[in-house]
């Protein structure tokens, strides 16, 4: 009850983890490629999620250790994917449009054109 | 200015109770439980946004209240707004009476839920959880957090980011020209 009852890194990296087990479930049982990528996007979120609390779990390390209220780097890492995944979903859903311009489909499985 | 030399200040979490981060947690895992079942990609889409909003909150529990701004602005506004705007752009009215998942959704299935065995594994491993992530209650005000974060961004001495803050703005001019190749009829 006690391990309920006080948040530490460890529930934050449990949530993380099944955040991320979704966004895979997400990905790889899906077929209407919008919603692939947003599975992405919450593997993503789960990654951010992660990176926040260690970073928090660093600020209260000491300074010796390389902790300390300075220790940033996790949400400053955390920026950095936000971008990419801004940057992802903009060229995602470019390639999506121009596919559905050519193809009249958002299926994943009917973009066959490379199998053998 | 060092970061570093900033003044810690014992506080106790006010609002990062247990509550609010079960709360907040329930609601992500049933967002994201939606994004994957919802048949309607504008619902997935509500339900992310809905996850993403709670997961401002838990950056806000873990005192990154930059890191909650850029998440509310930029994750659940702007990326979100472009998610909504594709989904009306083309047309899923076929794809709605479809099946919606793929054939290989057993083995999708299995393998993800291997990775959740590997994960369950190695927390289950971290049996003295209390000594390998102890409970942190320094902080400092968070006033602080944005200013911290820019020195980090963009400091010429104390900037170890500056670089990598270059590269980023580089990639999404790409992704910019990227998209606008892509979504255009003929080049």
């Amino acid at each position: 009850m006690d391990a309920m009852l006080h948040i530490t890194t460890l529930h934050y990296l449990v949530l993380g983890a099944a955040l991320f087990l979704l966004g895979v479930i997400g990905v790889l049982t899906r077929r209407n490629v919008v919603i692939v990528l947003m599975s992405i996007e919450l593997i993503l979120n789960a990654v951010n999620l992660n990176l926040v609390a260690f970073s928090r779990y660093w600020q209260g390390m000491p300074a010796r250790l390389g902790g300390g209220p300075g220790a940033l780097h996790g949400q400053v890492f955390a920026i950095f994917v936000i971008t990419d995944a801004a940057a992802e979903a903009a060229v995602g859903l470019g390639i999506l449009i121009a596919f559905f311009r050519n193809k009249e489909t958002v299926n994943v499985d009917e973009v066959n054109l490379l199998k053998w | 200015m060092n970061p570093v030399a900033m003044t810690p200040v014992a506080t106790n979490p006010p609002v990062a109770t247990p509550f609010f981060f079960y709360l907040l947690a329930a609601t992500m895992i049933i967002g994201g439980i939606l994004v994957i079942t919802r048949k309607n990609a504008i619902h997935s889409a509500m339900a992310l946004i809905t996850a993403l909003l709670a997961q401002a909150g838990l950056y806000l529990m873990l005192y990154a209240p930059f890191v909650a701004g850029v998440q509310i602005i930029l994750y659940a506004g702007g990326i979100m707004v472009l998610f909504l705007f594709v989904i009306m752009l083309i047309n899923l009215e076929r794809n709605m009476k479809e099946r919606q998942f793929n054939k290989q959704w057993l083995v999708g299935g299995i393998a993800a839920l291997a990775l959740g065995g590997l994960f369950i594994s190695v927390y289950l491993k971290t049996t003295n959880a209390k000594a390998l992530f102890p409970d942190g209650r320094l902080s400092y005000v968070e006033g602080q957090n944005t200013q911290a974060i820019a020195a980090l961004l963009f400091d010429r001495g104390a900037g170890q980011y500056m670089f990598a803050f270059e590269i980023a703005s580089l990639l999404l001019l790409v992704a910019i020209i990227g998209a606008v190749v892509m979504a255009k009829k003929r080049i």
